[in-house]
């Protein structure tokens, strides 16, 4: 990944402890996410895949240690650190252009600028001609095209997606994940990807973070699915299996 | 074709209803109801036509609309802040609510010798009546309907860099109009019971005020014709806002089978936030 567009954020958690006040999930997290790099996170289910997500994204604070960006410690939610939810974060009640535009206002953003820089991404992820249309007229595939359009439009410097394609069939995913490496080519954000499926994880992954120990694993690349026959994928793929299963 | 069919028996309906009126009013029945002082449905049409025809009925009217209208503007706009103060603010919870529920149960129209001691006019105190009445059903849905809103809405806007502000106009507001306007619609249905009784106890014209002078020199088809004037714009302005409700509420997924003939009759929005129910039509990516 060549950071040109943005440069992206070095995100860092040490010694960290997270969950809600006197219910942690994680302890004692040491994690460092490289700028610009993929880094797939995977576990089991309720193991704090979500919990570490929106905790780098700054809604919920860490019980004890620290999480940093860039050297410094989060605070809070900020527009460098976009989140994409699993399913309907678009709201209801604006239309697919109106939601990608959305970070864009907040931005500041004028209305002119702001509407071609919208339709710009929603031809990138494939969805131009919805533009119009309100999210409960897309299909759930196209929804969470539109939330990447949505997160990646204002030029986020991280971006953290917690099981975006969790809820989609296998056909879908496949094509999602495709797209999303596409579109990440050349925009230079770090990317901390949760999920539970270990193939998705080998394909967008550049490493492997494996939860809840927070172990890390390069992944051979180049990307492409027929490696997933090649020893040493097949070899990463045995080991990421094996950590899930107690 | 079903729109038509649903037409014709709305009007079959009113027309048997009025058919029933006039034959047990006509033929004086006796029962153990009493109709025989009962004025008939020519008697009222009669009375009906000579009121419309004077001034003193449009004054009533309009001064029985503009109290409505105040009162009921009043406390959309205070019902709408104090529910969203209450269910966003731990701390307005805490000053507002004892004091609201203890509020909430007294009868508007119990508020009249209040209204006497407080305003320096009947025209104020019958405003802030009507006002109180429709206050509690607006507040007590926006204050459900806001606490009821999806999470990830509200966390997608601030991990956008939105402030509380952006929140509140972005999320809040939007996504709780449509629990907002059921509490609007049972609001101005209780504004005109309780306009009408304020009216009847201390109002100087409008409608109530002249129902009850009819009543007390014993003009029966005059207070027939204050109920049937009651009913119209009751029905005209619910339908208003339920108009209103529609336009506002246009992006709520609903069945595409629901005829679209006769919109404005149909039960309001449903108060839960919308859980869009998708046509997951396969799709493959381009990419």
């Amino acid at each position: 990944m060549t950071g040109d567009t943005t440069h992206g954020l070095r995100l860092a958690l040490r010694g960290a402890t997270l969950g809600r006040a006197g219910a942690p999930v994680l302890d004692g997290i040491d994690l460092d996410i490289v700028p610009g790099e993929i880094l797939a996170v995977v576990g089991p289910s309720g193991c704090g895949k979500s919990t570490l997500l929106r905790t780098l994204a700054g809604l919920l604070p860490a019980l004890a240690g620290e999480v940093d960006e860039d050297g410094e410690p989060v605070t809070g939610p900020r527009a460098e650190r976009a989140l994409v939810f699993q399913d309907d974060a678009l709201l209801p009640w604006r239309t697919v252009r109106s939601n990608v535009e959305l970070p864009l206002a907040i931005r500041g953003v004028g209305r002119a600028e702001r509407r071609a820089r919208a339709e710009e991404w929603l031809t990138r992820v494939g969805l131009a001609e919805h533009a119009a249309k309100l999210p409960h007229r897309i299909s759930g595939g196209q929804r969470q095209r539109v939330q990447l359009a949505r997160a990646l439009a204002a030029g986020p410097r991280a971006v953290l997606m917690d099981e975006p394609f969790g809820a989609l069939d296998a056909q879908t995913r496949a094509g999602m994940q495709q797209l999303l490496v596409d579109v990440l080519r050349g925009s230079g954000a770090t990317v901390v990807f949760v999920t539970h499926d270990v193939d998705e994880a080998l394909f967008l992954g550049d490493r492997v973070a494996l939860l809840p120990g927070g172990r890390v694993l390069p992944v051979p690349r180049p990307r492409e699915r027929a490696a997933h026959t090649d020893p040493a994928t097949v070899a990463l793929r045995r080991e990421v299996l094996e950590s899930l299963t107690p | 074709m079903s729109g038509r069919w649903s037409l014709v028996r709305r009007v079959l309906s009113v027309v048997a209803a009025l058919g029933l009126w006039q034959a047990l009013t006509s033929y004086d029945i006796n029962l153990w109801l009493r109709f025989e002082q009962f004025p008939t449905v020519t008697e009222v049409a009669r009375a009906f036509a000579d009121r419309v025809s004077g001034d003193a009925y449009w004054q009533d009217l309009t001064d029985s609309l503009t109290r409505i209208v105040t009162g009921f503007a009043l406390a959309a706009v205070l019902g709408v802040a104090v529910g969203t103060a209450v269910a966003r603010s731990r701390i307005a919870a805490d000053l507002l609510g004892p004091v609201l529920e203890v509020l909430r149960p007294v009868p508007a129209i119990a508020l009249v010798p209040v209204a006497i001691l407080l305003f320096p006019s009947n025209e104020q105190g019958i405003v802030f009546i009507t006002c109180t009445a429709a206050f509690f059903p607006v507040m007590v849905s926006t204050r459900h309907a806001v606490r009821a809103l999806t999470p990830v809405w509200e966390e997608a806007v601030l991990t956008m860099g939105g402030g509380r502000r952006r929140v509140l106009w972005s999320v809040v507001l939007p996504g709780a109009l449509p629990g907002i306007l059921g509490g609007l619609s049972v609001g101005i249905g209780v504004s005109w019971i309780c306009v009408i009784s304020a009216e009847m106890i201390s109002g100087e014209y409008g409608v109530g005020y002249r129902t009850w002078q009819d009543y007390t020199v014993v003009d029966y088809p005059g207070v027939f014709v204050g109920m049937a004037t009651i009913g119209l714009l009751g029905w005209l302005t619910s339908t208003a806002v339920e108009l209103l409700g529609r336009r506002l509420t246009r992006w709520l997924p609903r069945a595409e089978s629901r005829p679209a003939a006769l919109p404005a009759r149909r039960l309001p929005a449903p108060a839960a936030p919308a859980a869009p129910s998708v046509p997951t039509a396969q799709e493959r990516v381009r990419s």
